[in-house]
């Protein structure tokens, strides 16, 4: 037993340092790795096995593998919290209808829109896919931007169409058009022989309401992405970030995590994003307010101004539900409720062939982005999240995942081949919570499986480990996914 | 216990028989012979089911009529008669929703209760509201109704098509899309609901606010619709019919016992202590409210509340006073745990007695006390109740977090 501990202990900090040093210690890590080795013909399991695995969340970690699995409150919230929470939940997934109405709080949708409630895109707090065909996109939108940088350092909107595409619209104002979606197949093969196909998206806009889109305009696909453990990714300690951020490759391990330096509306200054596909939002507070504005149509504190461009007059002429629409108390609620959404705990993170999948999953240095373990700081709002030892598999910061999977187009200092790397936690429980298993930013991924396949770039080394795995070897490392 | 169960007309009958029962029970105990069977009480459930649906689609057909009566010659008193008869059919109605939350026929996948009980209303994407709409001056055709190039025949293909308008959720069908259409938009600044003019479907010059031959048709249409819906459920829990033939099979008499006690759980804590009256309670929020054109929602509460003790107890009451009964699950739990049942009976009393005790109108007993402790005390209750729940179905061996709906 003590030997098997010594050599986990050992095992952490090959790891770390393989991470950081790999080129440069190489000898060293062939030396530890042998020792490795026989540490686990004594005891495989407990070598992998690591206490407390199981809660990725921490303390706030709940046992639910239901279809509701993402939709409990984190166990610990303190004072009234549960109670607002009950409130948030409610206007998470409650309809916004057309000002005026006699329900007052809930109108002022649009004039345009995605979705009339954050629960649409979120079904069941979980995650968003791409339309069936023939059928509009509701939870997978679409950024604009034409090229050059706003006032704030973001993307410029098109001119005629604003930051984002909207598929819907009030009555008596005109549409901005519909998607479609067309996807092209991909084939490639394992080290072993096995064929696999992908497919990829080529999207085109029609209808179009207002003109032609400008001559360089740029478009990133984006889709809902799962809402648990937010509070805790908050929580993280900015200088924690700076660790984990390798700008320029210093360490010359091809992986360069960076971190996207986004516009806080309301501190009026720039400060570390952590939310989006891109990273490109600061705090859970002004990613809903966000997604309160530019999806549903509800303006707010943060985002006062309606998303209407200066050629969609009877976008600026319709009536509002409010100045702001959206209550200050309201706002306030469903931020919270969005940062106390609970992470589930894992299922099966003590099987031997889940513990194979892992040591595989940080053999082929997934763990560079896929940061497994971090301690959070201090949240200001919320001491239940505070120096919680949280598992989420993230680094939180942006990574170039190569040509394929770009979208081309910048947010803040992403560039067109970066993407935030999301956390992981949660994954297994898409299926029965949300009836798919679509992955990546546009949901083009149809299983795990695919999802590695797509990565590239940085991530393109780790690929190629999988793609020379043995299939039984690559079977493992998906349990070890579906375990999260 | 047996002074607080008096009160509840519903369950008048039911207690003479709970008398009868008990005696029977103690004697049979002896025996080690269980009195009552699980799949007693789940035939009971489905039969109460039945009768309870045969009811709502009876009184919504009723609806129908006065419908159809009214819009051949709209008056004063023929619109009283329709919106009379809207608030009836709304009294079966609210109890068969403690048949939802377990996917059974009204909310599974193509259930239709989003169709059937959408909240809330896009009232001015159906029909006319005061103010400028959608930034067209003083326009009152930027709706469905008044619309006619866009939506040239309003018919209940079209209102069902909405659905799909952005969401997974109607906003313009159902229960209150009938009522909004029946008593307008609620403009009141304090007690009151809508006060819509019959003359909105006189289709000859008097007709006020225009379209009113296409008000009629979607009036129409949606009270269709309603019923057309309520028809799936009553072919689900026929006797005979599939659904209820699996439900109330042998194999199956786990998983229905965890679905009543689901469906009654949720109803109880998560939906209507919760997202029902908890919120309106927390924000205030001036007609945050199931029934605002009608300002029924003290009603929705009460028959909400009815619903848990009618399947608690194995009871249900027609509108005409016939009375259904048999074997409840409080029979099921006395047998097991005599003291939770008791607890359980008496938190069914207290939080139906709470309900009836909130005033009409809602929106404003929520403003101001004595109204916000009287509808505080009915939620703690209730949310209480449902923890009950809870407890009984662990008893039974299932897990139920009743604060998720």
């Amino acid at each position: 037993m003590t030997s098997a501990l010594a050599c986990k202990g050992g095992f952490i900090w090959v790891m770390k340092a393989a991470r950081k040093y790999s080129l440069i210690l190489a000898t060293v890590l062939y030396a530890v790795i042998l020792l490795f080795e026989s540490c686990q013909d004594k005891d495989d399991e407990i070598v992998w096995l690591e206490e407390g695995e199981q809660f990725s969340g921490g303390s706030t970690t709940v046992h639910d593998e239901s279809v509701n699995a993402f939709g409990n409150a984190a166990p610990n919230l303190i004072g009234d919290k549960d109670l607002i929470f009950v409130t948030g939940n409610s206007f998470f997934n409650r309809n916004w209808v057309t000002a005026p109405s006699s329900t007052e709080d809930l109108d002022g949708l649009g004039p345009f829109f995605i979705a009339r409630s954050c629960s649409s895109c979120h079904f069941k707090d979980g995650r968003g896919a791409p339309p069936e065909e023939g059928e509009q996109p509701v939870s997978l939108l679409f950024r604009l931007s034409i090229p050059g940088d706003s006032e704030t350092g973001g993307p410029v909107g098109e001119p005629s169409y604003g930051d984002q595409f909207a598929t819907n619209s009030i009555l008596g104002v005109t549409p901005e058009g519909s998607v479609e979606i067309a996807y092209e197949t991909i084939s490639g093969s394992y080290a072993d022989g096995e064929t696999y196909t992908l497919r990829k998206p080529n999207y085109s806009f029609t209808d179009l309401g207002y003109g032609d889109f400008h001559a360089s305009t740029m478009v990133s696909p984006r889709v809902a992405q799962h809402m648990i453990g937010l509070g805790l990714l908050e929580a993280i300690d900015d200088v924690t970030l700076n660790e984990f951020a390798d700008e320029n490759d210093a360490d010359g391990d091809g992986i360069s995590g960076k971190i996207n330096w986004v516009w806080d509306f309301e501190a009026q200054t720039a400060k570390i994003g952590r939310f989006g596909w891109k990273a490109n939002q600061p705090s859970v507070r002004q990613q809903v307010a966000g997604a309160f504005a530019g999806d549903i149509g509800i303006t707010s504190s943060v985002f006062p101004e309606q998303a209407c461009s200066s050629s969609e007059e009877d976008c600026q002429n319709a009536v509002n539900g409010g100045e702001p629409e959206l209550r200050e108390s309201i706002l306030e609620k469903v931020t919270l409720y969005s940062s106390a959404l609970a992470v589930p705990k894992r299922r099966d993170w003590d099987d031997e062939e889940v513990l194979k999948g892992k040591q595989l999953f940080f053999e082929a240095n997934c763990t560079a982005c896929h940061i497994p373990k971090i301690t959070t700081g201090n949240h200001p709002d919320f001491p239940e999240f505070s120096n919680e030892v949280i598992r989420p598999y993230t680094d939180m910061l942006l990574h170039d995942m190569g040509d394929e999977l770009a979208d081309n187009r910048p947010d803040y200092l992403a560039d067109g081949n970066e993407w935030r790397t999301p956390p992981l936690w949660g994954i297994g429980l898409i299926e029965e919570v949300n009836g798919h298993t679509n992955f990546m930013h546009d949901g083009r991924a149809r299983s795990l499986e695919e999802a590695i396949l797509w990565h590239g770039g940085e991530a393109e080394a780790s690929k190629q480990e999988f793609l020379n795995m043995e299939k039984s070897d690559r079977q493992f490392l998906i349990l070890f996914l579906e375990s999260l | 216990m047996v002074k607080y169960l008096l009160k509840l007309k519903s369950a008048v009958l039911l207690l003479t028989f709970l008398f009868v029962f008990t005696n029977c029970d103690d004697d049979e105990t002896e025996n080690t012979t269980p009195s009552v069977t699980k799949a007693a009480v789940i035939e009971n459930y489905a039969e109460l089911v039945y009768a309870n649906y045969v009811d709502t689609y009876n009184l919504a057909a009723t609806l129908k009529q006065k419908i159809e009566t009214f819009l051949a010659n709209p008056t004063a008193e023929t619109l009283a008669d329709a919106k009379q008869a809207w608030l009836d059919s709304r009294e079966p109605y609210g109890q068969t929703e403690a048949f939802r939350f377990y996917d059974g026929p009204i909310d599974d996948e193509n259930g239709p209760e989003g169709q059937l009980n959408a909240w809330p209303l896009d009232e001015s994407y159906i029909d006319y509201v005061s103010g400028n709409v959608n930034g067209a001056d003083g326009n009152i055709n930027v709706n469905i109704i008044g619309d006619a190039e866009t939506f040239p025949t309003i018919d209940k293909d079209l209102i069902a098509a909405q659905n799909e308008d952005g969401g997974e959720t109607n906003i313009s069908a159902g229960y209150h899309a009938i009522e909004f259409l029946l008593w307008g938009q609620d403009l009141s600044e304090g007690a009151g609901g809508g006060d819509r003019p019959y003359t909105d479907y006189v289709t000859t010059d008097e007709c006020t606010n225009g379209n009113c031959d296409r008000r009629g048709d979607y009036l129409l249409a949606a009270t269709e619709l309603l019923i057309d819906d309520l028809q799936i459920l009553l072919d689900a829990w026929e006797p005979g019919a599939a659904y209820r033939t699996t439900f109330t099979s042998e194999d199956e008499l786990e998983n229905s016992l965890e679905k009543i006690l689901i469906g009654i759980g949720k109803l109880s804590k998560g939906e209507l202590a919760g997202e029902r009256m908890f919120v309106a309670w927390d924000e205030k929020s001036k007609e945050d409210e199931h029934s605002c054109f009608s300002d029924n929602t003290h009603r929705d509460i009460v028959n909400n509340a009815k619903g848990i003790v009618n399947v608690y107890t194995g009871t249900y009451v027609w509108t005409d006073g016939t009375v259904v009964e048999g074997p409840g699950i409080d029979e099921l739990v006395e047998q097991e745990d005599e003291t939770l049942n008791t607890e359980m009976m008496e938190l069914l009393n207290s939080a139906f007695t709470a309900t009836e005790a909130i005033q009409a109108p809602f929106d404003q007993e929520f403003l101001a006390e004595p109204g916000r402790t009287r509808i505080k005390s009915a939620i703690d209750l209730l949310r209480s109740q449902g923890d009950k729940i809870a407890e009984i179905s662990a008893l039974f061996g299932f897990t139920l977090d009743p604060s998720d709906v």
